[in-house]
């Protein structure tokens, strides 16, 4: 027992030092000045292989959403690499219909998860493509920065976001999109229904009346089946003001600024309505 | 039966035993209700690429006449008229699973006397299979037992298959409807007919309508009418829930499996609900379109519940009416209470595929609260295709819905609800598997 134990701890010691392998010791500090979130919104599958990316050149350290602009300069103070300014990254909720202006068609008691909901009839909300109100991405949110109002809309804290995409991947509705904040311009609708249908079913759903996309720079916001889509890729090369948003009828397009936050249209008739704090009634 | 015949009873290992609420409807004729104001088709009511409309907004229709034609190339089937009048729009309406979908809606016409068009007569005993195979897409025939699958295409075979003996499935399990058993005592001949016209158009050898033994009367009252060859048989089956599941009939009447995620077909079986065939039976001969079905009417607070033929396409606001909806609010469910899809909008239309309308009040469902799983092994004596339900459960809590389609097979659930039923922590089991389906048929998407 003895001799096997011995001849063992050899062959132990000898591969220790002959696979030896050889790691950059910056990993290791690296990965102990990044926040752990294991999050993924940088692409890479959690902090250790973005120390490795970070490391390799392949990653800069503005890549990490999570950790504190001066985090990420100290790593890169730390490396001796350039921090490439990255713009904030959050995500936006394309929906607007609380409880207090979408109607609400049939109650609903089934599991408190929208993705259930999904699967039966919808969850009762008139509207097909709204918010179903039932907080999966509240839940699926590491980092606290969804949480449901009194309408039972998410409302995202831009500066706790991280980006990390798991509330885009977790609504079944597909309402979350991820937007740099310099993309004050946003639909915040889905609705396919056409004018009146629309409008029936929620207050500030967009009817397709294209008001904006006269009002907006050419080519800017478009009009597919009914619902206003705007081009980002142009927005990012031209200069936007809130324009487009002022003659909307219904609110439906916002302007958001992280300072002021999300504004409507002042003009609208029905976007006024959404100052309403009453739920309305089912039916 | 005899005492014998109930201990060597034809069935399938485990399953449950809900309470029935047959009585309501079951020994009322079939009723045809007034025609309602308005019609709302919509183009997919069938599983496989949806209908294209052929009409245009305000044009006069006919009852029977076909207003969208199948997809090309694509499983598909054609969509007639329902009712005599205009069409008042093609649009995104309200459908049974609750997003609005594409539908054609049609202004019924009060003068018309709503008499179905109809072709030439044809003999089937003089048309070859191809023939009647195109003959029954034609009639815009889906499985009417609730999937909706095109019957044509389980006729459409692979060169190196055959079938041998057509299952005809009367055992209609799920709690409260009583369609099937109505159509098996008012149109035996459409029946056999179908039966027939379904045997020669994949060369069967056999037939065998399998009923549930709650139906004995059912059963007396086909066997003296079947034909003298023998071809047709009718056996009794164990009342059980999911009976009426394809597997588990061709399980209990023959002893046999069907492969995993396999079809019928590749044991030499195809499988038919009842009112399929006796539609086939009635509207191939005459060359007919599928313009109205059987429902059952039932539950809570109605006055007069039972089992009505309704044009495709009556919102479900219409059938309240008519059958006398006392309360203010209810459940509604489109099907059976076991895996019947509640509705959220009372301008969702009957569709082909739709069985039931059941409106629950004092039976519903009440939100309780979900416990964790006890591992009491409850679920995997329910499950008919020994899954592992508690084991699926806990995986889809945490999310591995990988790990529930790759290692606990996942797609063989047929979502029959047993496993929920039985939980007595009230855990919902299927609710959870739906959602893993779902998710998991998204991700295969996105992945290609």
């Amino acid at each position: 027992m003895v001799a096997l134990g011995t001849a063992l701890a050899i062959i132990l010691a000898i591969a220790n030092k002959k696979l030896f392998v050889r790691e950059d010791p910056r990993i290791d500090e690296v990965d102990e000045m990044l926040p752990q979130a294991q999050c993924g919104a940088c692409g890479e599958p959690g902090c250790r292989p973005f120390a490795e990316a970070v490391v390799a050149g392949r990653k800069n350290p503005s890549d990490c959403t999570v950790n504190t602009p001066e985090g990420n300069a100290q790593i890169a103070e730390y490396l001796g690499v350039d921090m490439k300014p990255k713009e904030k990254v959050v995500a936006r909720l394309a929906c607007a219909g609380g409880t207090h202006v979408a109607y609400t068609r049939a109650k609903y008691e089934g599991m408190k998860s929208c993705q259930a909901a999904a699967t039966v009839a919808g969850g009762g909300k008139g509207c097909s493509w709204g918010c179903l109100g039932l907080a999966d991405c509240a839940e699926v949110c590491d980092f606290d920065a969804i949480f449901m109002d009194e309408h039972g809309l998410p409302i995202v804290v831009e500066d706790k976001c991280t980006a990390c995409n798991d509330c885009v991947v977790v609504c079944p509705k597909d309402l979350f999109s991820l937007h740099p904040v310099s993309h004050k311009l946003f639909v915040a609708c889905k609705s396919l229904a056409e004018g009146d249908d629309a409008l029936a079913e929620c207050e500030v759903a967009c009817t397709g009346c294209e008001k904006c996309a006269v009002d907006a720079p050419p080519g800017l916001i478009e009009i597919k089946n009914n619902l206003a889509v705007i081009n980002y890729e142009l927005y990012d090369q031209i200069d936007v003001d809130r324009t487009p948003i002022e003659r909307c009828p219904t609110g439906a397009i916002v302007w958001i600024d992280s300072k002021l936050g999300t504004t409507r249209s002042s003009v609208g008739k029905e976007a006024q309505r959404s100052h309403r704090n009453e739920p309305l009634p089912l039916g | 039966m005899g005492l014998l015949d109930f201990f060597i009873r034809k069935t399938f290992p485990h399953g449950i035993h809900p309470p029935e609420y047959k009585s309501i409807t079951q020994h009322k004729k079939t009723l045809r209700l007034p025609f309602p104001e308005r019609v709302i088709l919509p183009l997919a009511q069938h599983i496989g690429a949806p209908a294209i409309p052929i009409v245009h907004k305000g044009q006069y229709v006919v009852r029977g006449e076909v207003i969208a034609e199948p997809a090309e190339n694509a499983l598909s089937v054609p969509i007639h008229a329902s009712v005599s009048g205009s069409v008042r729009e093609i649009d995104l309406m309200p459908g049974p699973k609750g997003s609005k979908v594409m539908s054609i809606v049609i202004d019924t016409d009060p003068s018309s006397p709503q008499i179905p068009v109809s072709g030439e007569y044809q003999d089937y005993t003089r048309m070859t299979p191809e023939q009647i195979i195109n003959e029954v897409k034609q009639t815009g025939l889906v499985g009417l037992g609730g999937a909706g699958f095109p019957s044509y295409a389980k006729m459409l075979l692979p060169k190196d298959r055959s079938i041998h003996t057509i299952i005809v499935n009367g055992c209609e399990c799920e709690p409260f409807l009583t369609t099937d058993h109505r159509i098996m005592l008012e149109k035996v001949d459409d029946l056999i007919r179908g039966i027939q016209i379904a045997m020669k158009a994949v060369s069967a050898e056999r037939s065998i309508i399998g009923i549930e033994d709650n139906k004995l009367e059912v059963l007396e009252a086909i066997s003296p009418r079947l034909p003298a060859d023998g071809r047709i048989q009718v056996e009794a089956v164990e009342t059980k829930y999911p009976q009426g599941a394809e597997k588990m009939l061709v399980k209990s009447l023959l002893g046999v499996e069907i492969p995993s995620r396999g079809l019928p077909s590749e044991i030499g079986l195809a499988v038919f609900n009842v009112a399929t065939l006796a539609e086939m039976g009635r509207l191939l001969p005459n060359r007919q379109g599928l313009v109205e079905r059987i429902i059952t009417v039932t539950g809570d607070d109605l006055a007069k519940p039972g089992n009505y033929v309704v044009p495709v396409g009556t919102p479900l606001q219409d059938i309240l009416d008519q059958a006398d909806f006392t309360g203010q609010e209810a459940e509604i469910i489109l099907g059976g209470p076991m895996m019947g899809l509640p509705v959220a909008s009372l301008e969702t239309p009957v569709t082909k595929s739709t069985g039931g309308v059941l409106i629950l009040d004092q039976h519903a469902y009440k939100p309780k609260d979900i416990l964790p799983c006890i591992k009491c092994s409850l679920c995997l004596q329910a499950c008919p295709i020994n899954l592992n339900p508690s084991e699926l459960g806990l995986l889809a809590d945490k999310r591995r819905y990988d790990v529930m389609e790759e290692q606990y097979h996942l797609n063989d659930c047929f979502e029959c609800g047993a496993c929920s039923y039985v939980c007595p922590s009230n855990i919902p089991l299927v609710q959870y598997f739906k959602i893993a389906k779902t998710l998991n048929r998204e991700r295969h998407i996105q992945n290609g």
